[in-house]
């Protein structure tokens, strides 16, 4: 009973980051239409950021995370100015290649200028640390990383249904001529949009050095599992992320430990086939 | 001011390269209810889309309240006080009545501001006061197309544009859509108007435009309009 919590624990904690990254990559697609390739790079470089900051300075990642989602919202809003504004009324694939385009730049400018090396961070003020509640352990970085993930999603949710710049938002993803008529610039709202998805993934990116190493290719895994839980969940929802993405969690935590390690993305993307097939706009479809 | 508010002077403007309308000028004086009307593809939608802003006149020039706005994107002529209620309503469905018309007055910060707007125009369509919290697309055709009216008088423009009202709606409906357009000309709203419903909206009409591929081609008084012969043998089947 104690591993089968301890296994539901890690899941669910492991869904929750997921989710983060996927309410980025949503709200993106959900606005704008665009699949972000270059979304997991966004996450390597937020952590290299955070790593370097606590390894040339001491500043812990409960502290980076500010800098690093500052940064990636600027590489985010960078992103759309430079290369997805031009790619607008070409088509879809236009944008598509142009984010792999850019993930390919920023994979191979971090393997130059940082080594293909695994960098730790040590001796950050949670590292290590663990607790355990009637047997299963709970270990600290991580809990706390997944709670701020949490934390995060829900404001970006609240922001958009709650607020008017929200629903500016909402309305320019729905009927961008229309919004325009209302007032509102929608170009900007695109560049924040951009810069919002880029937050999102950089606030995880920056949290992250506490318990994960960093590499160059760190992100690959985090941004298939993303478009994994957005496509789930329903291409725009965040909600529908959030939910997919704890499901994910859990699936890959169960099969995982039950059956073989190697088996756990057999069961992740099979999982994702499924509901596909069942529901091809996803769980939660706008 | 003096002048007339919203002065058009020899636009041209189309589709991609390809011209639609061959130089249309036109004025509309503060209090004044507009009415542009021509048949199915007479370049109407076209005229508005570039006064509003949504599209760029390829040559001519388009003032208001004094300003140039030829160039003018559509965000900013909103800012400066010209609402356009486009065609087919384009509401944004998914939000909820309220929200909707909350978006209409995004241009406004002020909250005190924006809630007596929500009075006034809950004052004008009740029906949309009892159904605020409701998604618009789940609202009828001509609660709609009130909702469509409401939005774009919560900024409090200085001119309404209003795009083909009565498009889908059963003749009752677009009898009391008129009405509606009337008292809140009567209030003081200066409002320019474009129907295919020649008889209906050249009625409520001070003065009238009678548009024909891309071109104007009658103006005058709306009555006057009403009892030439072309505009009946052609428009109203007389
Ligand atoms: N998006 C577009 N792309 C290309 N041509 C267009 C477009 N919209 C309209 N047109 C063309 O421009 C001309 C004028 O169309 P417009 O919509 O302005 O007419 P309208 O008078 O508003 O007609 P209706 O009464 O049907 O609304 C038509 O010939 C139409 O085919
Ligand atoms: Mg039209």
């Amino acid at each position: 009973m104690v591993t089968f919590l301890q296994v539901a624990l890690d899941g669910i904690l492991s869904g929750l980051l997921y989710a983060l990254i996927a309410a980025g990559l949503s709200l993106i697609w959900g606005v704008m239409d665009v699949i972000n390739f270059a979304h997991g790079e966004f996450l390597m470089v937020a952590m290299y950021l955070s790593y370097w900051l606590g390894f040339l300075w001491k500043v812990d990642p409960l502290i980076s995370w500010i800098a690093s989602g500052v940064f990636a919202f600027l590489i985010g809003a960078l992103t759309y100015k430079l290369i997805i504004r031009h790619t607008i009324g070409k088509s879809a694939m236009a944008a598509l290649l142009a984010t792999f385009g850019l993930s390919m730049f920023l994979k191979n400018a971090c393997l130059y200028m940082f080594s293909p090396n695994f960098r730790i961070l040590n001796d950050t003020i949670l590292g290590g640390k663990t607790f355990s509640v009637g047997g299963v352990i709970f270990s600290l970085p991580q809990l706390a990383t997944s709670l701020f993930s949490l934390g995060v999603v829900a404001l970006v949710y609240l922001l958009i249904k709650k607020t008017r710049l929200g629903w500016a938002i909402q309305a320019t993803a729905m009927d961008k001529e229309a919004a325009e008529l209302m007032g509102i610039d929608t170009e900007r709202i695109y560049v924040l949009v951009f810069g919002l998805g880029g937050a999102c993934v950089g606030i995880a990116g920056g949290l992250l050095p506490s318990y994960l190493a960093t590499f160059p290719d760190v992100g690959g895994l985090f941004s298939l599992l993303a478009f994994v839980c957005v496509a789930m969940g329903g291409f725009g929802s965040i909600p529908g992320a959030l939910f997919a993405a704890i499901l994910i969690g859990l699936v890959e935590a169960f099969s995982g430990f039950y059956v073989a390690p190697v088996f756990k993305y057999v069961a992740v993307f099979g999982l994702y086939l499924v509901v596909v097939f069942w529901r091809p706009r996803g769980l939660f479809g706008w | 001011m003096s002048g007339p508010i919203l002065q058009v002077q020899d636009i041209h403007t189309g589709y991609d390269g390809i011209p639609v309308i061959h130089g249309i000028s036109l004025e509309v004086n503060q209090g004044e209810l507009v009415s542009i009307v021509g048949a199915n593809g007479a370049g109407k939608t076209t005229t508005m889309r570039a006064i509003a802003g949504l599209m760029m006149p390829y040559q001519g020039t388009i003032t208001f309240k004094g300003v140039d706005i030829t160039k003018m994107p559509a965000h900013e002529t909103m800012k400066i006080g010209l609402s356009y209620v486009p065609e087919g309503r384009r509401l944004f469905s998914k939000l909820s009545v309220r929200e909707n018309l909350e978006l209409g007055a995004f241009i406004k910060k002020d909250r005190k501001e924006i809630n007596a707007r929500l009075e006034e125009v809950f004052e004008l369509f009740p029906r949309l006061k009892d159904r605020a919290d409701q998604t618009a697309e789940t609202m009828s055709g001509g609660e709609q197309q009130m909702l469509a009216i409401a939005r774009g008088l919560m900024s409090k423009p200085a001119l309404l544009m209003l795009d083909e009202m009565s498009l889908g709606l059963m003749p009752s409906l677009v009898e009391k859509v008129m009405d509606a357009i009337v008292s809140i000309n009567k209030s003081g709203m200066t409002i320019l108007l474009v129907e295919q419903m020649v008889q209906e909206a050249l009625e409520i009409a001070g003065r009238g435009y009678v548009l024909q591929t891309g071109k104007i081609v009658q103006s005058g008084s709306a009555r006057m309009l009403l009892e030439s012969d072309e505009v009946r043998k052609a428009y109203m089947g007389l």
